[in-house]
């Protein structure tokens, strides 16, 4: 039966391509928006996760109402002996302490008179001890552009477009203009080991990333920290593990009356991200409801059209004592067939696309000149189990939907009018 | 008669006028209290933060209302660092760094070593009198002590606060307490003068409390220790070579 349907579709073109290459648009429009959408937001959030939140951070509760302010002066204290308990009590995570801190940089000339400045975001990261994860998590090995990562004391890692703006060489002399934890003017002088380009135009613009322990020094922080930040081993964000662990967290640390306590918050509770998340799930849906209202329309008409052009053959079969149900039966198998073909071509060619999209991305950098949030400029499509049907079911679905409409007409034929019709 | 009643009015008159000096009058001789050719001041500053409190002890040499150094003599952490105001020049020296930095722009609002002071303050010309307008709007009682109540509204551009509001002793002429506004009308700082006393024939405070009320905390307690007017101080003081040595 299969192959006789098929026989029939491939030899009336009419009745197969338009509607597989309609089936095949639609499927394929849906695989790659949606894994390109999937990819761009998974970019977002860890670019957020691994320069902002972690999948969980800890700061004080204070520290935590002005985040945006980056108030150090509200920061933690007493932060070895936080990380000691947390490195005991939760072993499958990796704790790390960042201090974030805005100034100026000022390039000194021979004379030590300021050749150049600009404003800049600084990132103090454990850099030195051997058991770091920063270098890792922040990829700044492939990051890196000229230069070394840095290796000794006082030495930094700067973004590349901001070392040539500065007109500042590898090895050369920079002074950070910032304000210490008491809020008095801080200024210290860092060498620069190494250019980074970080592929986010927030940080491009002009960041520097140092050594925890000096900008401790610089700021006048001894044992302070900013907000420690958490990840899971194998780096894969888990909303419901790490809500589980915030909640067991604050139980044991948060204190009402004391506004310096530490508070935890998931990746999803911090900037609005839980939001982001849940938009992705929701734009999925979306695409894929309009894509089956839309196609099964279209497919429906296609399928009138269809209903017009096979009268006389539909007429004939159900003048030769074909019963109707057979016959809509056959329609609808036809239209499986066309879905199925429809959706396979959609799809693969969707995810071929959005395959290589995932490796090579497309660089909106010239458009987000201005761009404050920590998204990468290069923005790829993310393939994941969701892309190999979100395409394929809603394809297969709006093509018989469409047929099923379209075919109710043959209900509507009366068998004794029949010959009346096929004379005209 | 009639010429003795006319004295009699006039001298009332002039009586009357006596009582209640006018707000430029009153501002002037503040200005007069405070300004000297030049003085040497040691200072402590207690400064009051929401997590802690820190002690700063500095030496200042000021001529006139256009030059002033300031070198930290504790704590530790910022002994030797210096200030210098040269007109509408600052600039400032961090010896860890040996370098010296001109504040300009939006760094002179920032906080001079995290007190309820800005840099904008420390350039401020002391002579009130050149930036504002004074009005006298009441009097009042601050601590028992008689106060004119004054007015003052900026009559430059680009002083850091548009309005004051100034409680000035009455026999004294020592602003006990202080108000400064954005031009906007928001209260920005307070100041008030817990303790004065007098020094070479003139009264000046002791101890003053600032509160920048846009900052948590207590604010900062300004004593001065110890202060000498008309010293004589070496010239080089005023340059910038002075900030390294």
């Amino acid at each position: 039966m299969i192959r006789f349907l098929i026989k029939g579709l491939l030899r009336d073109r009419s009745r197969s391509l338009f509607p597989v290459l309609m089936v095949s648009a639609g499927a394929f429009l849906t695989v790659f928006l949606y894994s390109f959408m999937k990819g761009t937001m998974d970019d977002l959030v860890n670019s957020n996760a691994k320069f902002d939140t972690g999948h969980v951070k800890i700061m004080t509760q204070a520290y935590e109402e002005l985040a945006d302010q980056i108030p150090n002066d509200l920061a933690l204290l007493k932060v070895d002996s936080l990380l000691e308990q947390l490195r005991s009590s939760e072993e499958k995570m990796v704790w790390t302490p960042r201090i974030r801190f805005g100034g100026l940089l000022d390039i000194p000339d021979a004379q030590g008179e300021t050749r150049a400045q600009g404003p800049v975001m600084g990132l103090g990261v454990d850099l030195l001890s051997s058991e770091s994860p920063e270098i890792d998590i922040l990829n700044l090995k492939n990051a890196l552009v000229r230069g070394r990562l840095p290796q000794k004391e006082n030495e930094i890692l700067i973004s590349e477009g901001f070392a040539q703006k500065l007109g500042v060489e590898i090895g050369e002399g920079a002074t950070l203009i910032g304000s210490t934890m008491n809020g008095a003017m801080a200024i210290y002088n860092f060498k620069v080991s190494g250019t980074v380009r970080f592929g986010i135009t927030a940080m491009d613009r002009g960041a520097i990333i140092a050594d925890i322990k000096d900008v401790q020094y610089a700021l006048d922080m001894e044992d302070g920290a900013g907000e420690i930040v958490g990840y899971s081993e194998n780096m894969l964000y888990d909303d419901d593990t790490m809500l589980a662990l915030t909640e067991r967290f604050n139980d044991k640390f948060l204190r009402d009356d004391d506004e310096f306590s530490p508070l935890m918050l998931s990746l999803s509770q911090q900037r609005g991200l839980r939001e982001y998340l849940d938009l992705v799930d929701v734009f999925g849906g979306i695409i894929v409801f309009i894509f089956v209202v839309v196609m099964s329309i279209v497919l429906w008409n296609s399928g009138l059209i269809n209903g017009l052009r096979r009268y006389g053959e539909i007429g004939v079969r159900l003048a030769m004592g074909e019963p109707k149900g057979t016959l809509y039966r056959w329609m609808i198998y036809e239209s499986i067939i066309i879905g199925f073909i429809g959706s396979t071509l959609g799809t693969v060619l969707g995810l071929a696309i959005s395959y290589y999209l995932q490796y090579t991305g497309i660089d909106f950098g010239a458009m987000l000149q201005k761009s404050t949030m920590l998204i990468s400029n290069v923005m790829r499509a993310r393939v994941t189990g969701w892309s190999y049907v979100i395409g394929f079911f809603p394809g297969l679905i709006a093509s018989v939907v469409g047929t099923m409409f379209a075919g109710i007409g043959i209900y509507r034929r009366q068998t004794s009018q029949l010959f009346k019709e096929l004379e005209v | 008669m009639k010429k003795l009643v006319i004295y009699i009015l006039l001298a009332s008159c002039s009586l009357l006028y006596a009582e209640e000096p006018s707000g430029k009058a009153i501002l002037e001789k503040v200005d007069a209290n405070y300004i000297a050719e030049n003085r040497k001041v040691v200072s402590t500053m207690v400064i009051k933060g929401r997590r802690s409190t820190r002690t700063l002890q500095a030496e200042s040499w000021i001529q006139g209302v256009d030059k002033a150094f300031t070198e930290y003599l504790s704590p530790a952490r910022e002994k030797g660092t210096k200030m210098l105001k040269l007109e509408d020049e600052l600039w400032i020296y961090s010896p860890s760094t040996d370098r010296t930095i001109k504040i300009a722009g939006h760094m002179l609002k920032r906080s001079v070593m995290g007190s309820d002071l800005s840099y904008e303050d420390y350039m401020e010309d002391p002579k009130l009198s050149n930036l504002y307008d004074s009005e006298l709007i009441g009097e009042e009682k601050i601590d028992g002590r008689d106060c004119y109540v004054l007015e003052l509204t900026a009559s430059k551009e680009d002083v850091a606060y548009y309005r004051r509001k100034m409680w000035v002793d009455k026999e004294r002429y020592l602003p006990l307490k202080e108000e400064l506004f954005a031009k906007g009308g928001k209260l920005l700082k307070r100041l008030t003068i817990n303790e004065v006393f007098k020094v070479e024939g003139r009264w000046y405070p002791k101890r003053m409390v600032f509160k920048d009320v846009l900052k948590s905390g207590e604010g900062t307690e300004f004593i001065i220790d110890s202060i000498e007017f008309n010293v004589e101080i070496p010239e080089y003081i005023f340059s910038k070579a002075s900030l390294r040595r």
